[in-house]
């Protein structure tokens, strides 16, 4: 048996202000980036800031199973991708409504990360991560031998989905205030669950899988319906992004970006959901503005990484708060 | 028929001594340091792009072999002191996020120093020929090296780690690293030794695979995906596992893609038989994968007693 761990008498008083303050910002600044898009005549702003949430989404998404559950998932994309398909799909049928693409959309990422959950979650570490790398694989093969739906070439989308015939989509604003509203759903959403008794679980099968089920609970229910509704909000991700981008492609799917994803999470500072936010749009912020520096922007970026991980344990969350958590702690 | 199985026989077996080159490596390191390398895949392409870099230098193949594989041994000794020095025993997440920025590093750097077009590496004249198998049928002398140059490496291994003192130490140090360090060995500096080798095992092999593949850009991502599976079918840590994962998997994946859309066929008309077939010949591996993990989930020879 381990040695008991200390007691946890729940966050510093540090963290509980970062975890009401930190959010706080975020979400102004998102909400009110359309009225400095007023200012600057063009929608690139717009397109960023939903890109950025949107890859958001699946981050906190992702850092619920993998910060809260240490269940890491090499496979996330895949779930974003199913997403997105069952929107690309359906548009190829002429099916453009939200009421019908969101639920497949939905209960396709659901219904994956339940059959692929059931597996995977009889490993352990690194196994885990290697077999859910090995169903982001299967989906992506699957995505691009869809002759019917484009193949390797993806598929282009030639209606947005529209809600109950109102075009919700058709204009970047309307666009960006959805998504937003959808990250913010997800955000709450997963903070609910973390802080719930199913969430403490999840918590304490993290620290001790044995001891968890020494106490009575099922530690494998739980963690596979954790990795559900991750799934879940994956699709949701993917949902919008089709609608964002007007086409899907099996790269959506591939390995590089669950491994993208990962690093979102990682980079703003694991177990915190709202570090992934951070992370998501550091990266793709990082992302836009090296690569107009120079083309081969992973050169530099590459390192960027090695550093925050030799350097700044805990993230950029961890890098920026270390100040105040002298001050305070 | 037969003799186009046989073919493809060959072709399987090469690919998976090629996997066994990457995955020996890998493996070790993932038994040894409990550290996932997912930048084992850039050696393999550094290996690859030294080689033709240095065969532009020297216009000899051996030469270039020799200069290769010990600036891939020393890039990587270079790397492991500068960078995963500092992250033994850290998280796995750290793991994956500082080699996930090497990878993106050398990906692109290759660029930068090669240009992004496929670059190319004769065969050596003596090698280049072909030799008749039964029926008329001429494979390649070069595959046939591969196959021959990878069942070597695999004796080899077999010997060093299964009969040598160092070999003892790093299969002591795949059970239970502490325990050794424990016993006054110097764990690091053994930790360097196997990291270095197994890079240069995955320099080997973009080597050896340079002249019948192109040289180009994230070669060494997909491979690297193949060799993980390889090390978790064989079980992490065990040189004996990764040796057999790699050639059932390179056994599965050639003939799946030969004859997927046959066997196929026997069951469905030709046209679904199209479209399926290459699908399902991308998937067969991982489905493997998925089994094996499914029924022992920690691979077919796991080296950790417990």
């Amino acid at each position: 048996m381990a040695a008991a761990a200390p007691i946890d008498l729940g966050p510093a008083p540090a963290t509980a202000r970062a975890g009401i303050v930190v959010p706080g910002l975020i979400f102004g600044v998102l909400a009110g980036l359309p009225i400095a898009a007023l200012v600057v005549p063009e929608n690139y702003l717009l397109d960023l800031g939903t890109r950025i949430m949107i890859f958001a989404i699946a981050a906190v998404a992702l850092d619920l199973v993998v910060g809260y559950g240490a269940l890491v998932s090499f496979g996330h994309a895949a779930f974003i991708g199913l997403g997105a398909y069952a929107v690309g799909m359906l548009a190829a049928h002429g099916i453009g409504e939200v009421l019908v693409a969101l639920p497949a959309a939905l209960a396709a990422s659901v219904l994956f990360a339940l059959a692929t959950g059931a597996v995977s979650l009889r490993t352990k570490g690194v196994y885990f991560i290697m077999i859910t790398l090995a169903f982001g694989q299967m989906a992506f093969f699957t995505a691009s031998s869809l002759a019917p739906y484009g193949g390797d070439d993806g598929l282009t989308i030639a209606a947005r989905n529209t809600l109950v015939g109102i075009p919700i989509f058709k204009y970047p604003r309307g666009l960006y205030y959805v998504v937003l509203a959808a990250l913010a759903g997800t955000f709450f959403l997963c903070r609910a669950i973390v802080a719930s008794r199913f969430g403490r679980v999840l918590r304490g099968a993290k620290e001790n899988a044995t001891r968890m089920a020494t106490l009575g609970f099922e530690v494998y229910r739980f963690q596979l319906v954790a990795y559900a509704i991750s799934g879940g909000l994956c699709g949701l991700a993917g949902f919008l992004l089709a609608n964002a981008n007007d086409f899907v492609s099996p790269a959506y799917m591939s390995w590089q970006r669950s491994g993208e994803l990962i690093i979102m999470v990682l980079l703003g500072g694991i177990g915190t959901l709202y570090g992934a936010i951070i992370g998501a749009a550091s990266y793709l912020l990082i992302e836009e503005f090296l690569s107009r520096v120079t083309e081969y922007w992973q050169v530099i970026f590459g390192p960027f990484l090695v550093l925050v991980v030799v350097f700044g344990r805990g993230g950029l969350v961890g890098l920026f708060a270390w100040p105040w958590r002298r001050r305070h702690g | 028929m037969s003799s186009l199985v046989f073919v493809q026989i060959l072709n399987g077996l090469q690919l998976g001594v090629l996997l066994f080159l990457i995955a020996a490596g890998l493996t070790l390191v993932f038994g040894v340091m409990d550290f996932i390398n997912l930048a084992h895949g850039v050696q393999y392409m550094l290996g690859a792009y030294l080689a033709v870099a240095f065969y532009g230098l020297t216009g000899s193949f051996l030469v270039a072999l020799v200069l290769a594989l010990a600036a891939t041994l020393a890039f990587a000794l270079a790397l492991e002191v500068l960078v995963f020095r500092r992250l033994y025993g850290r998280d796995h997440l750290d793991h994956v996020m500082a080699t996930f920025g090497i990878i993106l590093f050398l990906n692109h750097g290759v660029k930068l120093a090669w240009g992004a077009a496929p670059l190319s590496l004769p065969i050596p004249d003596l090698l280049s020929g072909s030799v008749s198998l039964m029926g008329g049928l001429r494979y390649p002398v070069w595959r046939l090296v591969i196959i021959g140059a990878g069942l070597a490496v695999a004796a080899g291994l077999y010997v060093l780690v299964g009969h040598t003192r160092i070999g003892m130490l790093v299969r002591a140090g795949a059970t239970n690293a502490r325990l050794v360090s424990a016993l006054g060995v110097d764990i690091s500096r053994l930790f360097m030794l196997v990291f270095g080798f197994g890079a240069m095992l995955a320099g080997f092999a973009g080597i050896m695979i340079a002249p019948i593949l192109s040289v180009e850009p994230g070669m060494g991502d997909t491979i690297l995906i193949l060799a993980f599976v390889v090390i978790v079918i064989g079980g992490i840590g065990s040189i004996r596992g990764a040796f057999l994962a790699a050639l059932m998997i390179g056994l599965v994946d050639t003939l799946g893609r030969s004859f997927a859309v046959d066997v196929l066929r026997l069951f469905m008309g030709p046209s679904p038989a199209r479209t399926v077939g290459p699908a399902l010949a991308s998937m067969l591996i991982y489905v493997l994968m998925a089994i094996v993990l499914y029924l022992r989930p920690a691979g077919l020879f796991p080296a950790k007693g417990r």
